[in-house]
């Protein structure tokens, strides 16, 4: 077996920085702090690279199955004989990819940060909750068993609620963080309900334990246990919860548009590449357990997934807050990929809708993180997040214009750049599945197209805007990530993902199935040409096109009152109902029984306290009384 | 002496001085008949003892020395308390018990 | 004779203890003590009737009478403790005299019939500054080590207030 115990330096480096950052950044320049955290990120991102390259190419045998191996293992917690919490390291196709995408991603925005963060106060503060969480993803893909999975879990979480508060003296910034926070805590609690209830049935955590075929989850499958559905199923479906709250799928989502509140760096680290496609990444790495255990718990997950996704489409066409555009694209793309884990089967081309999630979240990691890069360079010349204010850009921004304009395409899924063939991939896995997710996906892709474009147009094109002072391109070192991403998002869709990430470790062929691809590519084109009616210049169709739509409109642009209907039912059901009685319980009861207790000890020594009353006939009296009962007791009675 | 009233005789006397000694020390206001009561009950153990030694072991004194003993005792113990009293009376220009109650809590 | 002293010692301790003058309180303590010196005559302990009769009756009443005069006004009528102090403390007096006069009474007391050791003055004096079995040289000095203290004491508590000594605080 191959040593790849270095790879604990890839965890391990950005935690050391953290540290290092977080306690001595104060004390040296800004910009010192933010290329010693770059620096960091550049040697974890080469030793990923070095680890991709030896596990998928140089120390593969050709003709066997990638296997998962455990680099490092280390036992942490004994909680019996046989049930141990370890930390360790996996490593096997989906972590291999996922470090690869997490160290780019997490590189470019390091880069990107010097430029964009310059003269903000906390400058360092940044920096080091980057690496944090940097630390948290990593340790999170190279899990070696569920309970440490959610332990990183938990600190992604909390770096991200570092992250979006970062701006903590804005009171928006702070509620957004703090209902990032609490959503995605509350369905951590599905997650570990689900923890409990598999390991429990099963006797173990460990990853390779759990998904091998012949291991205790799948042989035990578990006959009908509960409303028709084996105990396997529940707990899988309990799991997909806390990792539905991760990736923003409905009714979980209300976080994510409002953690646009963060900078801009972070959006497109945390909330579009990485921390958002945990989720999936979860279902992924319990997938055997999902595809051969329990197949109802996909189902969910492909509904949820295809809902999701045209829900965020539908709303995204209506927002004009840039960021906000972006964050319904995630959420709808993110849909894409677990409607993909939830189509697909096991083992060779059945596992295609795997192999094609796996795809999509590598391609969408490049064009998102380019896109809100991008964005965040718009709103760095322009000083507003709106589109409304903005127009014309496209003179003033030439780098940010073209690469945006990459991005878009590839979103739309226009071939030959990266986003066609992933998204190419999981329209074939849908339809032959369910016809009617495949209906969803193929109206969702034209109007991903669409209101793609739509904010390209706006941002570019569009009303000749008179800014307060001439928009400026973004300085070199913010314009270098966005084209180091330009070129991934392009050239990406070249892997041959077939080969070398699959649902069972084995190599299987796959070839553009044209007659689903051309339509796909037909109906993204539609959309584009839709959207550059209505946008490329100033006109009064899209006022007219929303008035046709009249109360969809509306409802589409209030978001669909997800947030009013969960404000409605936590303060009038949940506080009102539950926090409010609780509360008089504990002030009354708990604090009265303390405050009763000290009322009678104080009673009882004021009564006590009359013993000593000096008067000396008093104590004579006592005296002889007690002496009297004293000798009574003694001689007599004992 | 001995023959003709029994022992208990003496107990009984000595008993009930005792006790109205204890009577007089829990009633009376005045300090210094406080005091006398306090005589009372000293004076009470000196017969028993004198009694005890008398019919039940005639031929020791130690009952004898004894009760020698307590009543320098007592006279000792009495000029202290009058001294004590005076002292009272001087600063709080009164001998009544219920005045003197300053150690309380 | 011992009925008439029994008789004697237990009307004037009742008096003492509720006279209303604090003078006549004293006289019937005074006669308290001469009944139990004439007890112990009775007894054959003429030493220490004679001791009795000098100490206590002699110094310990005149001692009392001194300061009921120094304290207070002779005719003075002393007031009494009220109702329920009165009953509270006959009550517990009460129990306890019976609680101990059937406890004397009930144990049998077997008299000696030894001859009874002579007490004459020489052989008290004998006795104590001997220290030999029946000797009494041990309490005899301690108790002029007490008498010591006792005289100290009260010449100390009782010292009026010099310039510059501050005895008590006012």
């Amino acid at each position: 077996m191959v040593d790849y115990s270095y790879t604990l330096l890839i965890p391990l480096i950005p935690f050391v920085f953290f540290l290092l950052i977080g306690l001595t950044g104060h004390k040296m320049k800004p910009i010192v702090s933010g290329l010693i955290g770059t620096i960091g990120l550049g040697i974890v991102a080469i030793l990923s690279y070095v680890t991709a390259i030896r596990y998928f190419f140089t120390d593969h045998v050709a003709g066997t199955g990638f296997k998962s191996l455990k680099a490092l293992e280390v036992t942490w917690l004994h909680l019996t004989d046989k049930l141990t919490i370890n930390l360790g390291i996996l490593l096997d196709p989906i972590s291999v990819m996922m470090l690869v995408v997490i160290t780019t991603v997490s590189l470019m925005v390091h880069i990107y940060s010097i430029g964009y963060m310059k003269g903000e106060r906390g400058y360092h503060r940044f920096f080091a909750f980057l690496s944090l969480f940097s630390f948290s993803m990593l340790g999170l893909v190279l899990a070696t068993n569920i309970f440490q999975m959610y332990m990183f879990w938990e600190l992604v979480g909390v770096s991200s609620f570092l992250l979006i508060g970062f701006y903590y003296e804005k009171p928006s910034a702070v509620a957004a963080s703090k209902k990032a926070f609490i959503v995605t805590r509350f369905a951590d609690l599905g997650f570990l309900i689900g923890i409990l209830m598999l390991s429990f049935n099963t006797g173990t955590f460990d990853f390779q334990i759990l998904t091998s075929s012949t291991g205790p989850a799948i042989l035990h499958a578990g006959g009908a246990a509960f409303m028709g559905l084996s105990v396997l199923t529940w707990s899988l479906i309990f799991i997909f919860m806390g990792g539905a709250g991760k990736s923003a799928m409905f009714p979980l989502h209300i976080w994510l548009p409002d953690a646009m509140e963060g900078p801009t760096p972070v959006s497109a680290l945390i909330h579009a590449a990485t921390m958002v496609v945990a989720g999936v990444y979860l279902v992924a790495r319990l997938f055997p357990v999902y595809a051969l255990g329990a197949p109802d718990a996909l189902t969910v997950v492909a509904w949820v997934g295809g809902f999701s996704s045209l829900f965020a489409a539908i709303i995204a066409c209506t927002q004009t807050d840039i960021k906000r555009v972006l964050a319904y694209s995630t959420m709808s793309q993110i849909g894409y990929m677990m409607l993909a884990l939830g189509v697909s089967g096991y083992g060779g081309h059945d596992g295609l809708g795997f192999m094609a999630s796996n795809f999509h979240l590598f391609t969408h990691a490049m064009f998102k993180a380019l896109l809100f890069l991008g964005a965040g360079a718009v709103i760095h010349a322009v000083h507003s997040n709106d589109m409304t204010d903005m127009g014309s850009l496209r003179k003033y921004l030439p780098i940010t214009h073209l690469t945006f304009l990459i991005a878009c395409i590839t979103i739309a899924g226009v071939p030959p750049f990266s986003g066609f063939f992933s998204k190419d991939e999981i329209m074939v896995a849908a339809w032959h599945h369910n016809k009617i997710l495949f209906g969803i996906e193929f109206l969702v892709a034209g109007l991903t197209a669409f209101y793609m474009f739509r904010l390209y147009y706006s941002i570019f094109w569009g009303k000749q805007t008179h800014y307060h002072h001439k928009p400026h391109e973004a300085p070199f070192v913010m314009t270098i990530p966005l084209m180091i991403l330009a070129f991934g998002a392009m050239f990406a869709g070249f892997l041959p993902f077939h080969a070398l990430v699959t649902s069972d470790g084995l190599p299987f062929e796959a070839h553009i199935d044209w007659s689903i691809a051309i339509p796909s590519v037909l109906v993204g084109l539609v959309g584009i040409a839709i959207a550059t009616i209505m946008y490329m210049k100033v006109s009064v169709i899209p006022d007219n096109v929303a008035h046709a739509f009249g109360k969809t409109y509306r409802w589409a642009y209030r978001k669909f009152y997800m947030d009013e209907v969960y404000l409605f039912v936590t303060k009038k059901i949940i506080f009102k109902l539950i926090s409010d009685p609780v509360a008089w319980f504990d002030r009354h009861i708990v604090d009265g029984f303390m405050n009763l207790i000290a009322r009678v000890v104080e009673k009882t020594s004021y009564l006590i306290k009359g013993l000593q009353s000096g008067r000396l006939q008093q104590y004579g009296f006592v005296f002889v009384t007690g002496a009297i009962a004293l000798v009574l007791l003694f001689v007599y009675l004992w | 002496m001995t023959g003709t009233i029994p022992l208990q005789y003496f107990l009984i006397i000595s008993t009930l001085m005792f006790f109205i000694g204890i009577y007089g020390f829990l009633t009376r206001k005045n300090l210094i008949t406080m005091l006398m009561s306090i005589e009372l009950i000293l004076n009470s153990v000196n017969i028993n003892f004198v009694a005890f030694n008398r019919y039940l072991y005639p031929q020791n004194l130690q009952g004898h020395f004894f009760t020698l003993i307590i009543i320098a005792i007592a006279a000792a113990e009495a000029a202290v308390a009058i001294a004590i009293i005076i002292n009272i009376y001087r600063n709080f220009r009164s001998i009544d018990v219920d005045r003197v109650d300053e150690m309380k809590f | 004779m011992f009925y008439i002293l029994a008789a004697m010692i237990l009307i004037f301790s009742v008096l003492t203890v509720t006279s209303r003058k604090i003078l006549r309180a004293a006289v019937y303590l005074l006669f308290v003590l001469i009944s139990t010196a004439a007890i112990y005559f009775m007894l054959e302990y003429t030493f220490l009737a004679a001791v009795q009769l000098t100490v206590y009756a002699g110094g310990i009443v005149v001692l009392i009478i001194f300061s009921v005069l120094l304290t207070s006004h002779i005719s003075e009528k002393a007031i009494m403790a009220d109702v329920k102090q009165s009953l509270l403390s006959a009550l517990a007096v009460g129990a306890g005299a019976i609680l101990t006069l059937l406890t004397i009474l009930k144990f049998t007391f077997i008299p000696s019939s030894a001859p009874a050791q002579p007490s004459k003055v020489a052989d008290v004096g004998n006795a104590l500054i001997s220290y030999g079995r029946d000797g009494f040289a041990l309490p005899f000095e301690v108790i002029s080590v007490l008498l010591l203290a006792a005289l100290i004491g009260a010449i100390i508590v009782a010292r009026k207030e010099k310039d510059g000594i501050v005895l008590n605080k006012k």
